[in-house]
């Protein structure tokens, strides 16, 4: 941590490679520490600021965004608490996107590469972003992931954020649409307990459902709340494990990239 | 815990206006967070008191303003107070409600003590 003003720099985060170097993301911090020697103080006087907290990270969510736009790049921010299949999702669909367009993932986790290697050995562009002690990834560190990423024009970018409903809704990553996924193993309820999250997402996908009959959990109720949270959201429901669903799916997601 | 960022990313820009202004110290903070926000004021502050040690801004008093949550009904246009994303017209009942206040999230201003020549 900067003992001068207290800020932790890059936070911890470390950007991994699959078998490749470490890096650690601090290319876009500036530190101005000038020195001062006025022993008098004087009067005190306000300065508005009306400035949005958010603005370092939403300026530099507008700069990814522009270099995806005009690289034809589709970025998906993929949002869930841990353990509901991002990767497995992911694993299961990029095999068959890959015959029609580039992808690559970029994988944020406070701690190990797990995800990045299983993502890895799918053959396809990845990234590790660990987030040390931090719960989201922010624009700053996709912006430097993504420089380390071999991306294609034309292509989708997936982006799995840290496993979380809560801190990731806040900060924009310059994605294209935030997709947040939820497992019939947690509750029916979890749009209405996390709002901000599904009211932020563009697209909902219910996984886990070969699990159905085993566990007690209403589909059309947690749709309901879903889209009592966020009136547009795209449903989808599916299951990584048998692949049930996820033709709809990919085909819906094979038409917005082409059309990207 | 996303507080703790968002407090260092508060310091960063205050102490970076403050020193544009040539202050000796920024004795307060007015910030303007919106009921749905989703930031907890008083998290904010406790984590503001950490990320503020050591620079021009440490000791400053945080005050916060916290506007209602106002949504507006996108079938009958009436406006009525709201705690959540999922409420509902009283009017008309119908859901689909657009939030028009209650999302802020701003550094509205800060008081900076000037230097004595």
């Amino acid at each position: 941590m900067c003992d001068t003003c207290g800020c932790s720099g890059d936070g911890g985060v470390v950007l991994r490679k699959p078998g490749g170097s470490v890096e650690h993301g601090d290319e876009h911090h500036e530190h101005d520490h000038k020195h001062h020697h006025h022993h008098h103080e004087g009067s005190s006087r306000k300065v508005v600021m009306e400035q949005d907290v958010l603005l370092k990270n939403n300026l530099f969510a507008e700069r990814n965004r522009g270099y995806f736009e005009a690289r034809n790049i589709f970025v998906l921010n993929f949002l869930s608490s841990p353990g509901s299949g991002k990767t497995s999702l992911l694993e299961k669909i990029i095999p068959a996107l890959q015959q029609r367009f580039p992808v690559a993932v970029i994988e944020g986790d406070q701690q190990t590469t797990n995800d990045a290697d299983r993502i890895h050995a799918l053959g396809v562009p990845v990234i590790q972003i660990n987030t040390g002690s931090g719960c989201h990834l922010d624009a700053s560190m996709v912006n430097l992931a993504m420089k380390e990423l071999d991306l294609q024009d034309n292509s989708l970018l997936c982006i799995e954020n840290v496993g979380n409903l809560v801190c990731p809704a806040l900060f924009d990553l310059g994605e294209a649409l935030k997709v947040v996924i939820i497992s019939v193993t947690e509750g029916d309820d979890k749009p209405l307990k996390y709002p901000t999250m599904f009211h932020e997402a563009d697209i909902c996908i219910l996984n886990k459902i070969d699990l159905l009959p085993y566990v007690e959990f209403d589909v059309a109720k947690c749709r309901e709340n879903a889209m009592r949270v966020s009136h547009n959201l795209e449903w989808f429901e599916v299951s990584a494990t048998t692949g049930e669903g996820l033709a709809v799916w990919q085909e819906w997601l094979e038409k917005r990239v082409s059309h990207s | 815990m996303h507080e703790m960022s968002i407090a260092l990313s508060i310091v960063e820009a205050i102490v970076a206006k403050a020193r544009e202004e040539g202050a000796a110290k920024v004795s307060g903070v007015d910030l303007l967070i919106g009921k749905l926000a989703g930031i907890e004021p008083e998290s904010l502050k406790f984590c503001f008191a950490a990320a503020a040690k050591g620079t021009l801004a440490e000791h400053a008093l945080i005050t916060v303003e916290e506007p209602e949550g106002v949504g507006e009904c996108g079938e009958c246009g009436k406006r009525f107070p709201v705690n959540f994303y999922y409420a509902e017209c009283p009017q008309c009942r119908s859901l689909r409600i657009k939030i028009i206040s209650g999302e802020e999230f701003l550094i509205q201003s800060i008081t900076i003590e000037e230097k004595g020549e």
